[in-house]
């Protein structure tokens, strides 16, 4: 009877489960499959999924209203950078609060974790008419600046984890090469930086997801020349009919259809999908590696 | 150098670590909180950009006043922003939770259910959203037939229905919500003592009553992490409605800045006050429990 209960048991947890896994990616199967639509298919209430003649034809329009090769290396641009020296701060900061004692650290630890909650709205206005002042409105350095400064996008998480980190990983060799008589600067650079490896890569991939995906601040900071592919996604029916003015009379005019917007929301994603293969493993272990949980 | 030295041991490790935090002190003061006073000084000012600088000029309340009693769509954001929220929060709690439960059995696979649940952590922005939004992606055709059927629109208090109405037309946007807080709650019940359990078990409690009795009470720090990632990641969202306003109301030459600043201030209270009602909600249960 036991036997027969768990086996029962162990089924409805995987039928669960995979239930829950086909609603995760049910807008995912969505996309792919509308991608490769032709016209007839999406008007064919036959064709619910797979395409009858499939096409790539909505790839090549999305690509030109994208402007994808450009828009991928500004997307590119903008989410490498501001992390890479995002991740760089944050280890130098988490490795501060992690091990020096100084008066006031507990507060400024609990203000730098409170900052968590304060939207960008609130500090928009005030820095978008700093960056403005100082010419930086339209370039990279409106976003290279404060993630330089610990103010990038969800800082406070990255300083949390090398903080974290630092708190697990033994201080006994930190300790020697002190009585050995090495600066501070040498044991962080020599002994601290090569042991938190794990953090910096897992700190560094959700940083670019973050900075990649992230719309409000980019349509604000980064003007017109500097338009990521997320941004280009929203402005996409606006660019498609400038692109294709419509016209009833023509037979070659082209109407935007769900086929080509969401070809076009798939190549906005594609290289962050690749990232994900490739990094899988960092990204779904991340919360046990660095600790976030608590020990 | 030398000089170091010579001072008390002590003092040479507040300069060691002021040094080591000092980019995040400097940013911090130059980023948040300066940009902070003065966006609340903008917000009690009709602020004006021209071509000599900018015009400031002290209006008192009068910014906050014509939010709420000149112009109704702000109000009306907000309210369905807060009311997204509601649904949003323990849906998303309660449905991670279970997952972690799950996925914290012996299974094999785990590893690819915990791929698939964390996808929509790295895909999802806000550009992403609209367009899944628009086409009707986000939700089942099953589902939206429940939130369209007269009979609930009827009979429901409509606080009731448009709750059930956000439930319903968004359904796997909001699990799309939840990858971080399966992956927070699994690392906290795969560090649960096995033996406490078992001990348990030998006293004879049922496993509802481990549920609720020693896993949630264990659990409960990381429910209030959870609560708090949850309502900034939602509130920060760039297609959340609040965030379109304030943004467009920015560029409004006839309102001013300081209109737009108010507006982000009383976001601001908002959320803040959304997360200390969730965490009092939480302790309550917590100390329910015990």
């Amino acid at each position: 009877m036991n036997k027969i209960k768990r086996i029962i048991q162990t089924f409805s947890i995987y039928f669960i489960l995979i239930l829950i896994s086909f609603v995760f990616l049910y807008p995912i199967f969505y996309m792919i499959s509308y991608s490769f639509m032709g016209e007839s298919d999406l008007v064919n209430p036959l064709v619910k999924w797979i395409p009858r003649n499939p096409t790539i034809g909505n790839y090549l329009e999305a690509i030109k209203v994208l402007d994808y090769s450009k828009s991928l290396w500004v997307s590119f641009l903008t989410s490498l950078l501001p992390s890479a020296l995002q991740v760089i701060t944050a280890s130098v900061v988490g490795y501060g609060f992690s091990r020096f004692k100084f008066y006031g650290k507990n507060f400024l630890f609990a203000l730098m974790l409170l900052s968590f909650i304060v939207p960008p709205q609130v500090t928009m206005i005030p820095q978008f008419l700093m960056y403005r002042n100082l010419g930086l409105l339209g370039t990279i350095y409106s976003y290279i600046i404060p993630a330089m400064f610990s103010q990038g996008i969800r800082n406070a998480i990255f300083i949390l984890i090398f903080y974290q980190f630092f708190n697990m990983f033994p201080k006994s060799i930190e300790e020697a090469a002190k009585i050995d008589g090495a600066r501070a600067g040498t044991i962080f650079f020599k002994i601290a930086v090569p042991s938190a490896f794990p953090a910096y890569l897992i700190s560094f991939l959700f940083s670019i997801v973050w900075y990649w995906n992230e719309t409000s601040l980019a349509s604000l900071y980064l003007g017109n020349e500097l338009k990521p592919l997320t941004l280009r996604l929203l402005g996409f029916a606006d660019t498609f009919r400038r692109l294709y003015p419509f016209n009833p009379n023509s037979p070659t005019g082209k109407n935007l259809n769900e086929a080509i917007i969401m070809a076009g929301t798939l190549l906005t994603i594609l290289p962050l999908i690749l990232i994900y293969f490739i990094a899988q493993r960092w990204f779904v272990e991340s919360i046990d590696r660095v600790g976030i949980t608590g020990e | 150098m030398i000089f170091l030295k010579k001072l008390r041991l002590s003092t040479k490790e507040t300069i060691t670590g002021l040094i080591f935090i000092s980019p995040w002190l400097i940013g911090f003061l130059t980023f948040t909180v300066y940009p902070l006073i003065q966006s609340l000084w903008f917000s009690f000012n009709n602020v004006r950009p021209t071509a000599e600088g900018l015009m400031i000029t002290f209006v008192g309340f009068d910014n906050y006043k014509n939010l709420f009693l000149g112009d109704v769509t702000f109000s009306d954001i907000l309210i369905n922003y807060s009311l997204q929220i509601i649904v949003y929060v323990p849906v998303i709690i309660v449905f991670s939770l279970f997952v972690a439960l799950l996925l914290n059995q012996k299974i094999k696979g785990q590893s690819f259910f915990r791929t698939v649940f964390f996808l929509p952590v790295i895909i999802t922005s806000g550009a992403i959203m609209k367009s899944l939004l628009e086409q009707g992606a986000t939700t089942f055709e099953g589902l939206t037939k429940i939130a369209s059927n007269p009979i609930l629109r009827e009979n429901l208090p409509p606080v009731l229905f448009s709750l059930l109405e956000f439930l319903l037309n968004s359904f796997i946007m909001i699990l799309w919500f939840s990858g971080v807080q399966i992956l927070i709650f699994l690392a906290g019940l795969q560090k649960l003592d096995k033996s406490m359990y078992e001990a348990a078990r030998i006293d004879g409690a049922s496993n509802w009553q481990l549920l609720w009795k020693l896993t949630l009470p264990i659990l409960a720090p990381l429910i209030t992490v959870n609560i708090i990632y949850t309502v900034v990641t939602v509130s920060t969202y760039s297609i959340n409605p609040v965030i379109d306003k304030i943004q467009t109301d920015m560029y409004r030459p006839e309102l001013g800045l300081g209109y737009a600043a108010a507006e982000s201030w009383i976001y601001f209270g908002v959320i803040v006050l959304i997360i200390m009602v969730m965490l009092l909600l939480n302790i309550k249960r917590k100390s329910r429990a015990y």
